[in-house]
């Protein structure tokens, strides 16, 4: 939880309040969000808590990527998808982990992961300052610290030899 | 293969489902699907499935019910409560439902009403609409199997809201039957945007309250307008286990909550009674707490900010739009032999009807100019509360910002990736 709200303060916080079908703004709350990206991967390679990378389509509008959690020095990654939604960023992006849909009940369709009670309220409160970073600090860090371990000593998450590749 | 093959592939298989279904259904199943009417008829007879609505007619309830299939109602969300709804307004012969949801039909839905052990697999527009138009086929069914908070499928959604209704023209109304926040905030959006009157419901994820709340933009809150305003429970959040679980769902909340949904719109639909704007139920206590929320006039949402002053001009260009019973009550008597005056408090010249209609119009008028404070904004009535805070309104401080910067958006997403 320390570490959370360490990770958290340091993650650079946004400006523009501007979503998708803001044309004229959602370049600009676009290039903030990259460089809140940047800022904060940047911050975990420092930390040596490097966990997750992200891309998106041109529109910025679809994302994707990996991220991993090591447990008893194996590294367990997974696929990250998100879409940035209409509403954005009075609504938070529902981040999805596809493959483990249907093996957890703290997941919703799709894959899209179940958040804290904290969460929401958090998000709420710091609109239009929060952005794409945060959700994953504040929503997939803390969903991927308790869920894991869990999924992974129930047998429901297996190690892949290959995942490096 | 490519993205769109995929798509078609899945059209193909959930067709291939639908006829499947329909097949292998018992043979009489399908016997009563074939009434298509050209008018409501009132005869009470055995083989008439509208005698009992129409009699709301002959009782005075409902001045003309069949004015019920000019009628589109769109229902977002067809789970728990949207499923039902849209039985509800099918079986009282609505002209024409349009039902959007991404879900699929699965085994731990059972728990609620509506859909079969046998449906398990279909998407959820495509297993209702087969039901609904078992059960009315004199009611138009359109049905949109996509994600309404997604940037590709809003356009569409705006467009259906506008053209959807039974000649071409808007819907009439909208009803969110859905699960989250998101997509709540998506058809608030839409509909501050269209001006389109609209229900929300919602039922908590412990199952043991609900609500429904009418919007009109301009004139009452909007979604946006305040944090979600939902029953309080009086159940400790930390005392709420939720190991292994995202949410609790009970068939009797839902039903309850869709039938104050549709009570409501009916309502609303129909002219008779009066419509609620909030409405809660708190299973626990059997507590309906109510209230009206007004405008926020910092609403972060412009189009509603539009909306209000749009409100406001219509207030004062049409006086009748205001409290008319208030006028209605105002005695005047032919004559005074008494010489008695009304007290100070009384509106002055209380037989001048016009100077009346006058001050009831200032103070719809200036009634949200008259919230000083958000808290003030915020008070709400027992037994009801936020679910979220507000957002904060402090600027940070400049060093926890992002920084101007020369790149561009294709500079950084290159350097997004390099790292």
């Amino acid at each position: 939880m320390e570490n959370t709200k360490k990770a958290l303060s340091s993650i650079p916080l946004l400006k523009t309040k501007a979503g998708p079908r803001d044309v004229d703004l959602w370049p600009q709350r676009l290039k903030e969000e990259y460089q809140s990206l940047i800022q904060y991967v940047q911050n975990n390679k420092a930390a040596d808590n490097d966990w997750f990378r992200l891309e998106s389509n041109k529109e910025g509008t679809k994302w994707f990527g990996k991220c991993w959690v090591f447990q008893n020095q194996l590294k367990y990654e997974f696929d990250i998808e998100f879409d940035i939604p209409v509403t954005f960023p009075a609504t938070a992006p529902e981040i999805a982990l596809p493959e483990l849909d249907g093996k957890t009940a703290k997941m919703y369709r799709g894959g899209k992961i179940c958040l804290s009670d904290h969460f929401k309220p958090l998000w709420a409160r710091n609109v239009p300052k929060f952005g794409i970073s945060h959700a994953l600090a504040l929503g997939l860090g803390p969903w991927l610290a308790v869920e894991i371990p869990e999924l992974i000593q129930k047998g429901v998450v297996k190690y892949k030899e290959k995942e490096d590749n | 293969m490519s993205l769109e093959d995929v798509e078609n592939i899945k059209k193909r298989i959930e067709n291939f489902k639908k006829t499947l279904m329909e097949l292998t259904e018992a043979p009489g199943a399908q016997v009563t699907a074939e009434h298509k009417i050209r008018e409501m008829s009132a005869e009470v007879v055995d083989s008439n499935p509208y005698s009992r609505l129409m009699a709301l007619q002959r009782m005075g309830i409902v001045k003309n019910y069949e004015d019920i299939r000019k009628y589109t109602v769109v229902v977002v969300g067809v789970g728990g409560v949207g499923s039902v709804t849209a039985e509800m307004l099918t079986r009282c012969g609505i002209g024409k439902l349009v039902l959007f949801d991404y879900d699929k039909v699965e085994l731990a839905n059972m728990n609620r009403l509506f859909y079969q052990p046998s449906q398990a697999g279909l998407s959820k527009v495509t297993a209702a609409s087969m039901t609904l138009s078992k059960i009315n086929p004199d009611v138009k069914i359109e049905t949109y199997n996509t994600n309404i908070t997604l940037t590709t499928h809003f356009e569409e959604f705006l467009t259906v809201l506008k053209t959807g209704g039974i000649n071409g023209d808007r819907v009439d109304l909208v009803l969110s039957c859905v699960d989250n926040y998101e997509a709540r905030m998506t058809i608030n959006t839409a509909c501050n945007e269209l001006g389109l009157n609209w229900f929300e419901s919602g039922v908590s994820e412990n199952a043991v309250c609900g609500h429904i709340q009418y919007i009109v933009p301009g004139e009452s809150a909007c979604f946006a307008c305040a944090p979600p305003l939902v029953v309080a429970s009086d159940i400790d959040e930390k005392t709420l286990k939720k190991d292994g679980v995202c949410a609790a769902s009970l068939p009797t909340t839902m039903g309850v909550v869709a039938g104050l949904l549709v009570q409501n719109a009916l309502k609303k639909l129909l002219g008779f009674g009066t419509v609620s704007w909030y409405l809660g139920y708190n299973a626990l206590t059997d507590f309906f707490p109510s209230m009206m929320i007004k405008p926020n006039p910092n609403c972060s949402d412009n189009f509603c900010l539009k909306q209000q002053s749009e409100f406001k001009n219509m207030v004062k260009e049409e006086p009748e739009f205001t409290n008319v019973d208030l006028i209605e009550d105002i005695v005047t008597h032919e004559s005074n032999e008494w010489g008695i005056t009304l007290a100070e408090d009384q509106p002055t010249a209380s037989n001048n009807t016009s100077e009346l209609v006058e001050s009831i119009k200032t103070v719809n008028v200036n009634q949200n100019n008259s919230i000083k404070s958000d808290e003030e904004y915020l008070s709400l009535n027992d037994g009801l509360e936020f679910a979220y805070p507000s957002a904060d309104q402090t600027a940070p401080n400049e060093e926890n910002l992002v920084k101007e910067t020369e790149l561009n958006v294709d500079d950084l997403r290159e350097q997004l990736s390099l790292l």
